[in-house]
């Protein structure tokens, strides 16, 4: 497992394709919307946590695709599949590398965000961190298992996100309800919250048990 | 660690193998045994089946129906994956990566001991211990083959799956190439590569078999033919 997760860390640094693709569209996402929405709206708390997992979200469609496509390159994942490797350590594999590059995209995005939309600090906005870092879980975790099977079909860059975007519909809500009440100083800990987490364990441990038939021919 | 399902001695025993791809056969009813130290060579025209079989044997596919066993394992159980080497169609090489980097990944997934010394003698037999440090992207046809051929062999593995190893190697890279594989005869390591050219393999083959249309046609007995009754054979069963 940490093979491969060093291999991507490695190939990401030689190439810097895949972090500074994801930061430049994450980027332009907020200042569209910072562009396009009156300074009142951007000072509610609903719309700056919306406008942070919008990002999140199409950031990370593009970070799960290429991570796929670069092992479809001189066909390597069967090169992976090989290995003596169990396919529930590719998985975790994968999904860890994904969760560190779109935890260095939101280390520089969610700061960026606050400050575009003037939100006032509050000690609640410490949590935020830990929020990014669950919907970050649950989306690498679903993201991963997804694109292993999108990857292998010919309208992949299509059915990835046909595919995706109905089932992260509970994390994205349960998210931005999280957020949202953080960013207002509110109690951010109660259901929504749990559904996150809920939402993050049910993935993984489904990642973890089904990779093995999603890459087999 | 998984016990054998059965004691043999047999690396490969396959039996009324069949694999589909969306209903549509490939290979049928193939059955065969290898022993160890055998050199089989697997002959046939485009489409026959060649690559599905050693695909299957490489573990990367599962068999629809029939029995696969490697090693005296069952072809799903991980342990056999250590003691494959496959070369296939495609190098399996990170382009980005350079040649070191790639054997180290490899090396590493498949626990390799000693890694570094391992890695310069596997890139010193293939000719590329200069181009090392260079990202395999620059690399021409012939010296991506070399370099997967090291990593096929990287983990030293008793069983060879070669498909078409010889496919845009220049002379060079082709006698590296039946050294490497005369080497493994001599050390009793199990090859089993498909090819077009009879009478190159024929220098390094114990053994041969035509498939046509997803079956064994032909296999050779004890003695290979020579080269002109290999292309009557290979005439009449391919018709």
């Amino acid at each position: 497992m940490w093979a491969i997760l060093w291999k991507d860390l490695l190939l990401e640094l030689r190439t810097k394709e895949r972090v500074s693709s994801l930061l430049v569209l994450a980027l332009l996402i907020i200042l569209v919307f910072v562009f396009a929405l009156t300074p009142e709206q951007l000072h509610q708390p609903a719309f700056g946590s919306a406008l942070l997992w919008v990002a999140l979200v199409f950031a990370g469609m593009l970070s799960i695709q290429r991570a796929f496509i670069l092992e479809q390159e001189r066909n390597c994942f069967a090169g992976l599949l090989l290995c003596p490797i169990d396919p529930g350590q590719v998985f975790f594999a994968k999904f860890l590398s994904n969760v560190c590059f779109l935890a260095i995209v939101e280390a520089v995005v969610a700061p960026l965000t606050l400050a575009l939309l003037g939100l006032p600090f509050s000690v609640s906005l410490l949590g935020l961190p830990l929020v990014l870092l669950c919907g970050i879980v649950g989306f690498s975790a679903l993201g991963t298992l997804c694109a292993a099977i999108a990857v292998r079909t010919r309208a992949r860059e299509i059915i990835l996100p046909l595919m995706l975007l109905p089932l992260l519909v509970p994390l994205f809500i349960a998210a931005v309800n999280v957020t949202g009440a953080l960013l207002a100083g509110e109690v951010w800990t109660g259901t929504w919250f749990r559904i996150l987490i809920a939402f993050d364990v049910i993935f993984v441990v489904t990642g973890w048990l089904a990779f093995g038939f999603v890459v087999q021919e | 660690m998984t016990q054998p399902t059965q004691q043999t001695s047999w690396v490969v025993e396959a039996r009324n193998l069949r694999k589909t791809f969306a209903w549509t056969p490939v290979l049928n009813d193939i059955s065969c045994r290898i022993a160890p130290a055998e050199v089989v060579g697997i002959f046939g025209p485009n489409g026959a089946g060649k690559t599905t079989l050693l695909r299957l044997l490489a573990t990367l596919l599962t068999p629809t129906a029939g029995r696969l066993t490697l090693f005296g394992f069952a072809s799903s159980e991980l342990t056999v994956r250590r003691k494959i080497g496959f070369l296939g169609h495609e190098s399996y090489l990170y382009p980005d990566l350079t040649p070191e980097e790639n054997l180290t990944f490899y090396g590493k997934a498949y626990q390799v001991p000693n890694l570094k010394d391992r890695i310069a003698q596997q890139l010193e037999s293939v000719g590329l211990q200069d181009w090392r440090t260079m990202p395999v992207r620059y690399f021409s046809r012939g010296m991506e083959q070399r370099l997967s051929l090291a990593r096929a062999l990287l983990h030293a593995p008793d069983l060879f799956l070669l498909d078409e190893p010889d496919a845009g190697l220049d002379p060079r890279g082709l006698s590296t190439l039946h050294a490497t594989l005369a080497q493994a005869k001599d050390r009793g390591k199990t090859v089993m590569l498909t090819s077009h050219d009879f009478e190159r393999s024929r220098e390094l083959c114990t053994r041969a078999l035509i498939l046509h249309r997803g079956r064994i046609a032909w296999q050779s007995d004890a003695a290979l033919p020579s080269p002109q009754e290999f292309i009557e054979f290979y005439t009449a069963y391919t018709r």
